[in-house]
């Protein structure tokens, strides 16, 4: 040891480096500890598209498909149906479809590409509860006949999926990407030509 | 023996510690039957710690197994139904006693000054416990378990900007799959109980830093050389006490408090009892119905409930129907109770020398608390919201008005030394 004096400036520089370097390599090592929690590769892979036959639909009824392991609802809309959709405009948070719910193919009234075709994932986007699909008499919403109710937290939508004021769920529900192969073929997941 | 000890002294501090912390700590005569709450909870802890590592002993972390699992460990395993019963009625009673515990705090004021942190780390407790109880309801994979993973959870997506890609984040998939079992699994067998047996250990160190509070609010620890010899208490305690102050109204941790704690040990264990034996689901209480079903994640349970130790928090979330201000307000009625300690600006600590106003507010608080435990579990529709809607105000008001009225409030005179 030396008995030379302190250089304090040196010191603090030395202290002030090291430091910095420390903490550098401490937000370096907690990347892969972060990122190991993101879907891993198998979870990517499983939300390809899927592939819906819908020829034996009946008008009024709703099939139910899976993508991404999220339940997916195919209803084939009566004209009734597609009618209450003017009377429920007034009633909607969110007529337009403005807020980015959907693919612009369908921000349309009936939200989808073909009006007969309504397609959506099935999750409230409250809190993530599936509602019922209710074809007649939609007790929760005076005055019209079909839509959807979420039983875990009263949210209710019409029949385009669209949300009506004064309920818990802040938007629409979600259009996935689809598009039609041919008039009994739809395809979930993806857009028309991206494949 | 004498040589084993002195063997033992020189390399750590065994015969301190002990001195320091059970025989020679000195605690306030007139402990009544609130502050058993406290080493109760360190009981159930133990317990669950116990009884969890026999579990994961059969349980089996998959999506694909561990309903199956939960069935094997309750038929084929030999007193599986017995661990898991403990295990399962244990949460149940952990939070039970915790919140009896917060309301002893409350009453007698012991998160006033100097015992702020004392009381952050026991709402730090509080809130890991919620953590570790939310994830443990998760592991069987019932219905309840997978719809109420997933309410939670989209809490989470309800946060500006960052919501969907955070929720993504912690499921680690699209929704709700294996590879949250998994890793919801891992934080509860490991990095949540490491976590609170470190803050329980904080607390009861800064516990005894400041020494226990008691039902009548005043300090056992008087200035030193301000007590005739007469008055102090009649027993030996650690110097690291008894050099600083002048100790009245004070008896030793051990044998008495030990012996107190046993006795209040033995009621609960015949309660506790009880439930594991007769009444393991509490009439669907403690384990939810929907729950003796697998999970589908394409169907929703008709109706979704938490289990009854968040139902109060569950109702402030669903009174307003407003998605983002439901989340901020079910935090913002935890966080206010972090911040007791600087919202109650009196300096009187017991409710007994305390205004009737605020025995009156704490009172509301009380019964506000327990009417929204109990609309959490009824459906959100009609009066339900209305009434849920009127008690998340009263909760809420609790504090506006304690911050207005504690800073010039009416309180009785204190008395000099400890009553009964």
């Amino acid at each position: 040891m030396s008995n030379a004096p302190v250089d304090k400036g040196r010191r603090r520089f030395l202290t002030v480096a090291t430091s910095v370097v420390g903490a550098a390599g401490a937000v370096g090592a907690a990347v892969p500890f972060i990122a190991s929690w993101n879907p891993s590769a198998k979870a990517r892979i499983a939300g390809a598209p899927v592939e819906v036959k819908i020829d034996k639909v009946e008008p009024g009824q709703l099939i139910r498909a899976e993508w991404r392991g999220q339940p997916i609802w195919i209803v084939r809309r009566t004209e009734t149906m597609l009618d209450s959709l003017n009377a429920t405009d007034s009633r909607v948070r969110d007529p337009e479809s403005n807020v980015q719910q959907q693919p612009a193919y369908a921000q349309n009234q009936h939200r989808s590409i073909r009006p007969e075709w309504f397609i959506a994932v099935g999750i409230c986007t409250h809190l993530g509860c599936s509602p019922q699909f209710i074809s007649r008499s939609f007790i929760e919403a005076e005055g019209v006949e079909a839509g959807f109710f979420c039983p875990c937290h009263g949210s209710r939508f019409d029949i385009a999926g669209r949300v009506f004021q004064a309920v818990p769920a802040p938007t629409n529900l979600v259009i996935p990407p689809h598009y039609f192969v041919d008039d009994v073929t739809v395809i979930v997941g993806e857009e028309e030509g991206a494949a | 023996m004498k040589g084993l000890m002195d063997w033992i002294d020189q390399r750590i501090p065994f015969s301190n510690s002990m001195k320091l912390h059970v025989t020679q700590y000195p605690a306030p005569k007139n402990f009544n039957f609130w502050y058993l709450m406290g080493s109760l909870a360190l009981v159930v802890l133990v317990n669950q710690i116990v009884t969890g590592i026999w579990l994961t002993m059969s349980y089996n972390p998959s999506a694909e197994g561990a309903f199956a699992s939960v069935e094997y460990i309750m038929r084929d395993v030999e007193y599986g139904w017995l661990l898991r019963y403990m295990h399962s009625t244990g949460a149940s009673f952990f939070f039970l006693v915790v919140y009896l515990h917060m309301f002893r705090g409350l009453m007698y004021g012991s998160y006033q000054k100097p015992r702020e942190l004392l009381w952050l780390f026991g709402m730090l407790i509080f809130l890991v416990l919620m953590a570790e109880a939310f994830m443990g309801y998760m592991l069987p994979w019932g219905q309840m378990s997978y719809w109420g993973a997933q309410v939670i959870i989209s809490l989470f997506g309800a946060i500006p900007y960052v919501g969907d890609a955070l929720t993504t984040w912690i499921r680690g998939d699209y929704v709700i799959s294996g590879a949250t079992l998994n890793r919801f699994f891992a934080l509860h067998v490991i990095a949540l109980p490491l976590v609170l047996v470190i803050l329980v250990f904080l607390h009861l160190i800064a516990l005894h830093e400041v020494g226990s509070n008691n039902p009548d609010g005043i300090d056992i620890k008087k200035p030193k050389g301000s007590v005739a010899e007469e008055d102090k208490a009649k027993f030996e305690f650690h110097e690291r006490y008894a050099k600083k102050y002048d100790i009245v109204d004070a008896i030793p941790f051990h044998p008495y408090y030990t012996v107190k704690d046993l006795v209040g040990l033995a009621g609960f264990l015949i309660l506790f009892a009880i439930v594991i034996f007769y009444l393991p689901t509490m009439g669907g209480y403690f384990l939810e119905p929907p729950n003796f079903e697998a999970a589908d994640p394409m169907r929703t349970p008709a109706h979704i409930a938490p289990v009854w130790y968040f139902t109060p928090f569950y109702a402030i979330l669903r009174a307003v129907p407003i998605k983002l201000l439901g989340v901020i307000l079910m935090f913002a009625a935890i966080v206010l109770l972090f911040l007791m300690p600087w919202i109650d600006r009196g300096k009187v600590r017991s409710i007994r020398y305390r205004s009737g106003l605020h025995k009156a507010n704490l009172t509301q608080f009380v019964i506000s608390f327990v009417i929204l435990g109990y609309l959490g579990v009824m459906p959100a529709e009609g009066i339900y919201t209305l009434m849920a809607q009127i008690f998340t105000f009263l909760y809420f008001a609790f504090f506006a008005f304690l911050w207005f009225y504690s800073k010039n409030e009416k309180t009785k005179p204190l008395p000099e030394r400890l009553t009964k």
